[in-house]
Parts: C-alpha cells; structure tokens; sequence
C-alpha cells in the first residue's frame, strides 16, 4: 500500500500518495495550474517555469510539476506575485516566437495560445523585449511531419518521447543559449538519422513546431484495431465524408495506451490506394466464350481492382458481381474432395476465417485448408 | 503469447532471441524498452546487431541456426550450478531424467564452438535469467522459421520449466505472432488438422458436433498444409485452389516453385484488395474490402479478440469477403451461410470453440478479452498456464533435444548466409508498398553487408550486387553494415521487385511445416559496369 499524506492547496484539503508531484495532487483535486513542459507519463524535467507555486517557509518559487509533497505542506498556486513572474516568463518564451497565429496550423490546439489567452501578457514590455523571430530553414525531409525550429519553445517533450517511451533517442538539445535547439544527431534531417517516423513526438509537441504534414480534421471517428502486426493496437480512424483522414491511438486500449508505431499511424493510406481492385476480373479465354458469356474487355493491365475480375486469353476482363460468384460457383462444384485447396488469410477477421474454413469443408468436403505465416 | 503484452513491462528480466522486436512489433519493443527503465535485465541473443542489443546487459551474437546449441548450453549452465527450481519441476514437470542426458551430452566448450559465443557469456546469461523471480522470454520468426524450428521452440521451453518461468504474471514463453490476425486464423480452424478452437479433425466426436451444426459430413483425414499444397498441386494432385487474401508468390520460401505449381492449377481464384502478383497469375480475381470497410475482430499475439470497425463504404465495387464466401456458398445451394453480419458469424462460432464461448461483441466493445473464455461470466484469462499445461497429464514436458545443423550449410561455391529480417517500415509485401510515403522512406530492396566481406568482394556502399543461391539470383542495393556479423548477409522480402524468396530454401521444420526463411547459403557477384577506366581512358586513376 502506498502511503498518503496531506497538504493543502489554495487552503483546501488535499490527499496525495507518498511521491506524488504538487501538479499531480493538485490535478486530482481538480485544482488547475498551468503547464507548459510537462507531459503526463514522461519524466518531468521543470524546464518552463510556468507551473511555479509557492510553498509556505519556503523563500522561492517551486515548479509544481517537479516538487513532490510533503505531510502539512501548504502551496499557493495563484497570487499577484506568481502571476507576475509567469506573465514575464511567458513573455520570455514568446519574445523571439513567430506569432503569426493567424496562419499557424495548430491555432486552436496550440498549448501556447491557450496560455497566452489565460495569462496575458503586457505588451510594451513585450515589445521591449521582443528580438527578431529566428529564421531557420524548415526540415520538410519526413514524408509524414515538419519540424519548423522557429516555433520551438524548447520545452524537451519530444526529446523525452523519443527517450522515454520510444526508446529510440533519435533527437536531442543542440547548441547553446540563444541558438538552443532541438537536433538530430550530427543536426541531419530527420529523414537521415535513426527516426522511425513513429510520429509520438509530433502528437506531443504542444505548439506547431513538429506538425504533420498534412493536416485535416475529420468529421468522425471510428474505434477500430490495427492492420498490420500480431501486437494489435487500438486506433481511432479519422473519417470525413468516405475518406481516412487521421488515425490516432486507443489511449483505453491495454496493449497500446494510445501510443502507435509507424505503421499503425500512417499506414492507413493503402485503403485509398488508386491500385485498389475495383471489378471482379476473369480471364479471357477465347472471344467466342466471351461473347457468349456478354463480358465486355475494358480492364488495361496495372488497373485499379475495386470489382470482381475474370482473366481471359492472359488477360483480365471485368464482370460483374453477379457473373463472378456464378462463374466461380458453377466452377468449383466440379473440384469437390481433395482435388480441392484453399489458403486463407491472416490478414482477415475470425469470422471470415471461420466462414472459409466452414465452406472448405462443409461445402468444398476436404480439409486443405492452411494459412500464409505459421507463426 | 502465455502473457499479455502490458505484463512485460513489469517483468524481471527479458530474454529476447529471434526477434527484432523494434522493428517487428514496435510497440512490445517499447514495452521491453520500460521494462529496462523499471530496472528489468535485458538479454538479447541475435546474430545481428538489432537496435536491443544497445540497451542490453547481455548480448549473445550466436551463428544464425545454432539457437539449440545455444539454449541448451544455457540449460545445463542451469543445471550444474543449481540454479533449478526443483519444487516447480517436481510438482509440474515431468521427462526431466532424459533431457538432463541430452544437455549434458555436450559440454560448453562445444557449445562455444558451435555458437561462435564464449562459453563465460552463456553462463552469465544462464545465471542471470534464472536468478530473477520474474522472466519472460521472447521469440520471434527467428526461432521459428528454420528447418528445426520445433526444437527451437521446445530448447526455449525446456529453459522456463527448469527455472519455473512460467505461468505467472510477467513470467512465461511468449511467441511474438507476426501478422495482425495469424492468431486469429489459427483459433478459427484456418489449418488443415484442427477445427475452430483447435479441435482435432481426426476425433470422431468433434467432427460429429460440427456436422450436427453444420449440418453436413466432414471429411476425415487431416489436409495439406500450406507447403504441400503446392506440391500437390505442382504434381496435379490439387487442381483447383482459392486464396484469400495472400500473396504466396512473393511471401512464399521458393518462390519460381510456387510460380510453376500455379501453372499447373486448373483453376486459381484469388481473392484480395490488390492485384497482388499471385492474382497477376489468377483465373479469377475478386475484390475485397480491407479493415477499415468491414466489421468483425482481430485476435491479437496476447489471445485479445479486439472488434474492427466499419469506418468507410467499400471502396470502389469491392465487397468484405465474408460476404463473397456466403455468396459462392449460397450459390452451391449450401445452407448455413445466410448470414447478414459478422456479429452472427461470431455467435455461430461460440457455440462451436469452446476458448471463444464467451466472446460477445458486447463484451468486446471497449476493451476485447483474451481467450481461454468459456463462459459469458468469464473475465478472460490474461496469463496461461497458472496451475496445469495443456499437455494430457497436465504436467509440463521437457523435451530432450540436440543441435542439428541448418539444412543448408555454406559451401566454397556458396560461402555467404543469407537471413531475411523485415522493415520497421513495412510490412510483409502489399499493404504498406501501397502507402507512397513508407516508400519514400525505405523504398528498394537493401542487403546488409559486413564491412570485411564487403571490402573481400570489392563491394561498395550502395553498388548493385547480385545475390545468388542454388534455387535463384536477384538483384538489390548493398548496404554496408556492420549489424550484420561477417559471413552473413541479410535481406526483407517486401519488395516484389526483388523476390528475396526466389533464393531461400524450402526444407521444412519436420512438424511445423515452416520453410527455412532465415538461413541459406548465397554468394555475392559485383553487376561489373564496363565503365571507363575498363577501357582505358577514363578517370586516370589507375
Ligand atoms: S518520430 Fe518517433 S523516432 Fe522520430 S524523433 Fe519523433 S519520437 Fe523519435
Ligand atoms: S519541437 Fe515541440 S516538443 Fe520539441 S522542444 Fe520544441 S516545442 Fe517542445
Ligand atoms: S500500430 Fe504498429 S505495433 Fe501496433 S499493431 Fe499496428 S503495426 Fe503493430
Ligand atoms: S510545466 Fe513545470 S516547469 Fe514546465
């Protein structure tokens, strides 16, 4: 059992388990305190300064998201004097952002914005202090997202991400003082280092600094399973009109907890690939059978296949629906018994893997019946 | 898997052999990444240098096909110094007297020998899985896909019930199942001696059930499996086959065999969401619909039967194949294929597999369950093997084993292993080969080279090479890198354009069935371009 001591925050009463954070304890009393560098589920590492809190007999101000509690403890996490110092750091963080909103494609999500509007800022000083917005050239080498340095605030979430949770340690903090930035090793682009393109960083940067490339917001969403490997994971499929727009991870899901791989997260394009199979194909034989049978030639090699296709004289002409499934019926009565295979899929569900079994052999009466991978 | 995969974060330590789980199963290599930050202790035994090897305590760069050798020097190390858990073996185990004859048949200095690893290092390793009180071991097609890749499983089996590492939260044998629902298509019969929920073909009161409920007769006789279908059907034996959703012709170990078994089919129907190259070769091809335009559930490596969901209309005319088989069914004049949903196929399936008895979409609606599942009161069962095995007396067996070489050894004409390992970026061949930004990433074939066979071969970065065996050649790009030891070179096979699967080998693991994908024996010739200094007058370089 884990110990729990008491505290209180803002005067009232608060329980906390042993080790638990100020912001932790302060969370579940549903008492707010800002946030900029903090991401649940990574180490804190108290590098923003918006989360200060005073804390009774103690001369400075306390990160909340990094002071653990203590039994009796009394925290402020709003007065005159804490705000100020977080206007004046927010203003920090703000004097060399390009803040042309306005075009920013995280307007509305941006963490910073949000701040912004709740803290304030004052705006002489602001210009006093306001340098140039930096200029640095945009990394644009990922197929999936940017990284547009100018819009860093060099809170280290991706960093730790990418430490953390993806174990992979693909970026890290570069240069020094003004120049500060977040890297690659040897500062490649991103598609040149040991990035798997998992996209975790990118769902956490709080600002538009590393944003997908393409971004559109769906009108639904569907809860559904991955497609790709045995692991599983839990994703929602972002939908607008018949098209996926964005796929984002099951954060309910008990294998994945939200998180994705690669994969997972960006793989879903081949749904709308333009090679989909689009008519049921048969093989042309001779023209007199084709004539006969009333199918028309229309399908050029490399085709899309989104119908039923029937290949004739090496060559596949369209069917319908209708002549396929007749076609292929009146065909496979005649190879009952063991003259007979079938090979099923482990990319489709159970209960068409349970169907095809079943009509393997109830119908087709054998049992060739195997999957591609055995394990 | 015996556990659930949220479990390995917690464990005590991480025994990792034949699998490149980053790459593979990105999200357990994540969880065995927490496992290593909760304190875990993390062996790796891999002949290549996989991105595991960086945070492991151990790494055993054992030749590829020598794992026997390898776990069994490990299991005697157990043995003699008495890090055995008696009482476990005693209350679960039996067959222990003929195993310990077979370990300690050979001794360690021939196990270094044979593995290439200093004997000290495979003691530490011994030492340090069975001293935890928590281990979990994973594995991967690196185990299974070899000629013996059932006596890899079982060496694997044999460590965990010497050391009790089994049948506990955090402590098991944990096969990593590669594609999305291979588990799946197993539990639901898609095999050629079981029936859904692994229910012999051969035993007489089984097939009477399913012929009470499908209301036909079953034949008796146990199939072909995937291999010697088409083998049949290259001997004419099997004239007419129907594929669902694969693509043997590029996935498939030998693939100019498979090629010509298809040649000599009468019929092919293939059924998929791509023209895939097997469906190049179909008489028939009919479109199906993928994941994101179909209901029903995915059964994933921990045994989770998790619900997909319909998100977008077919695309184009496609229609979800459980439809098209109910379809050609009703169209035979067979009954009991007039279902109007999956959700009613999985009712019919709970009646019938007993570990899926107590799978309803409603209970799957949030969180899925992992099976054994009989009942509906059933909370699911997310680690196996608590009090019995599966084996008839319940007791668990060890399997007394011993080293045999990979069917194909390298040769003065063939002196180079080739091993198959997959992409981070894709996965198997179709899928995500249709997602152009995956290819922008990693768009052709590359094989890994270690710098000292490069620099025998006067091979450089990126050159093409021709990787030849005794079945076949293709052409790819040579990295040069040193994750692959020297001797060996390695190789994906999503590339349709660079059939890796024209070189491997077919020889089968005797019981399992699974061709050897990961050792063959190739050779390496430069693409010599007569470029100009050939000929003379070119750079000046001499
Ligand atoms: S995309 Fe993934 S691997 Fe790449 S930097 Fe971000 S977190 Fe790291
Ligand atoms: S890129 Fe985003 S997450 Fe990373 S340091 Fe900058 S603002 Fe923070
Ligand atoms: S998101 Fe990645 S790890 Fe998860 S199931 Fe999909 S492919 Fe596998
Ligand atoms: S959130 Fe606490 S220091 Fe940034």
């Amino acid at each position: 059992m884990t110990n729990h001591v008491s505290l209180t925050i803002n005067g009232v009463n608060v329980k906390a388990p042993e080790g638990a954070t100020i912001l932790e304890a302060a969370q579940s009393a549903g008492i707010y305190i800002p946030t900029l560098c903090y991401c649940p589920g990574l180490t804190s590492e108290g590098t923003c300064r918006i989360c200060l809190v005073k804390v009774e007999n103690k001369k400075k101000l306390h990160p909340a998201c990094r002071t653990p509690v203590k039994e009796g403890m009394k925290v402020i996490t709003d007065d005159a004097e804490i705000e100020q110092v977080r206007r004046v750091t927010l203003e920090l963080i703000l004097s060399d952002h390009d803040f042309n909103c306005l075009l920013c494609p995280k307007s509305g999500t941006c963490r910073l914005q949000a701040l912004v509007n709740r803290i304030g800022f004052d705006e002489q000083r602001l210009n006093r202090l306001n340098r140039v917005a930096k200029d640095l050239p945009i990394d644009t080498s990922n197929p999936f997202f940017d990284f547009n340095p100018n819009k860093c605030i060099q809170c280290g979430i991706c960093i730790r991400t990418c430490r953390e949770i993806v174990g992979v340690h693909a970026i890290d903090m570069a240069y020094r003082g003004y120049d500060l930035k977040v890297s690659t090793f040897g500062d490649k682009p991103f598609k040149e280092s040991v990035c798997v393109s998992c996209g975790e960083c990118v769902e956490r940067c709080p600002v538009a600094a590393l944003i997908p490339r393409k971004i559109e917001y769906p009108t639904r969403e569907v809860k559904t399973t991955c497609a790709y490997c045995g692991v599983g994971c839990g994703l929602y499929l972002g939908v607008r009109g018949n098209t996926i727009v964005k796929v984002r991870g099951d954060s309910e899901n008990p294998v994945n907890r939200g998180e994705l791989c690669i994969r997972g997260r960006f793989g879903y394009k081949f749904v709308h690939s333009p090679d989909r199979l689009s008519s049921p194909l048969v093989r042309a034989y001779d023209p007199l059978e084709r004539v006969a049978h009333g199918i028309d030639e229309t399908v050029k090699p490399g085709k899309a296949l989104t119908a039923p296709l029937v290949k004739r004289e090496g060559k596949f002409v369209e069917v319908n629906w209708e002549q396929a499934i007749k076609y292929v019926a009146s065909t496979l009565v005649h190879y009952k018994g063991d003259h007979f295979a079938a090979i099923s899929s482990a990319k489709c569900t159970n209960e068409e893997n349970y169907l095809f079994q079943k009509f393997v052999r109830a119908v087709m009466e054998t049992n060739n019946i195997d999957h591609c991978a055995r394990l | 898997m015996t556990n659930a995969i949220s479990e390995i974060g917690e464990t005590g330590c991480v025994f990792v052999i034949g699998s490149h789980t980053a790459a593979a199963h990105p999200i357990i290599g994540r969880q065995i990444n927490r496992a290593v930050r909760n304190g875990a202790k993390l062996i790796v035994a891999d002949p290549r240098e996989i991105a595991l090897c960086r945070m492991a305590d151990i790494w055993l760069r054992h030749r590829s096909g020598t794992d026997v050798a390898l776990l069994n020097a490990m299991a005697r190390v157990i043995i003699e110094e008495k890090h055995l858990n008696t009482s476990f073996m005693k209350e679960r185990c039996e067959g222990f007297e003929a195993f310990e004859v077979a370990v300690m048949a050979s001794d360690l200095s021939l196990a270094e020998k044979v593995t290439g690893v200093p004997a000290e290092k495979i003691a530490e390793a011994a030492r340090m899985y069975a001293s935890v009180s928590s281990a979990t071991i994973l594995y991967a097609m690196g185990i299974t896909q070899h000629s013996h890749g059932t006596d890899n499983v079982k060496a694997v089996a044999n460590l965990a019930l010497l050391t009790g590492h089994i049948g506990n939260p955090s402590t098991g044998v944990n096969p990593l199942r590669g594609q999305n629902n291979v588990q799946g298509a197993c539990d639901m019969g898609a095999l050629p001696d079981v029936l859904p929920g692994y229910q012999k073909v051969q035993d007489p009161e089984i097939r009477k059930q399913f012929e009470k409920a499908w209301g036909c007769r079953l034949n008796r006789s146990p199939g072909l499996t995937l291999t010697e279908i088409f083998e049949a059907a290259h001997s004419g034996k099997v004239k007419a086959l129907y594929i669902m959703g694969e693509n043997p012709a590029v996935t498939e170990a030998d693939t100019s065999f498979i090629e010509e078994a298809i040649s000599h089919l009468e019929l092919l129907v293939v059924q998929d969401i791509f023209l895939t190259e097997t469906a190049q070769l179909a008489d028939v091809v009919l479109p199906a619909a993928s994941f994101a335009e179909k209901d029903g559930t995915f059964t994933n490596t921990e045994r989770r039967v998790q619900r997909v969901r319909k998100a977008i209309e077919p695309v184009g005319n496609s229609r979800p194949d459980w439809m098209i088989i109910c379809d050609i069914a009703q169209n035979m004049g067979a009954k009991g294929f007039d279902f109007d949903s999956p959700e009613q196929i999985m009712e019919e399936i709970r009646t019938l597999t007993p570990i899926y008895g107590g799978i309803t979409y409603e209970r799957i609606d949030k969180v899925g369950l992992q099976w054994p599942c009989p009942d509906t009161e059933h909370p699911g069962t997310p680690y196996l093997y608590p009090e019995r095995f599966t084996t008839p007396s319940g007791r668990g067996q060890f399997s007394p084993i011993s080293y045999t070489p990979p069917a194909e050894m390298t040769s003065h004409e063939y002196p180079l292993i080739l091993t198959t390992r997959r992409s981070m970026f894709h996965y198997h061949s179709t899928l995500s080969r249709k997602v152009a930004e995956l290819n922008d990433l990693r768009g052709e074939e590359q094989v890994e080279i270690n710098p000292v066979d490069a620099a025998a071969l006067e091979i450089e970065d990126g050159e093409t090479v021709k990787v030849i065996s005794r079945r076949g050649a293709v052409q790819a790009k040579a990295k040069i890198s040193r994750i692959t030891p020297p001797g060996v070179v390695s190789m994906t096979f999503h590339y349709p354009e660079t059939r890796t699967n024209v070189l491997t080998h077919a020889a089968l693991d005797p019981i399992a069935k699974i061709p050897e994908f990961k050792v063959c024996a190739v050779k390496i010739e430069r693409e010599i371009e007569y470029g100009a200094e050939y000929l003379g007058w070119g750079t000046g370089k001499d």
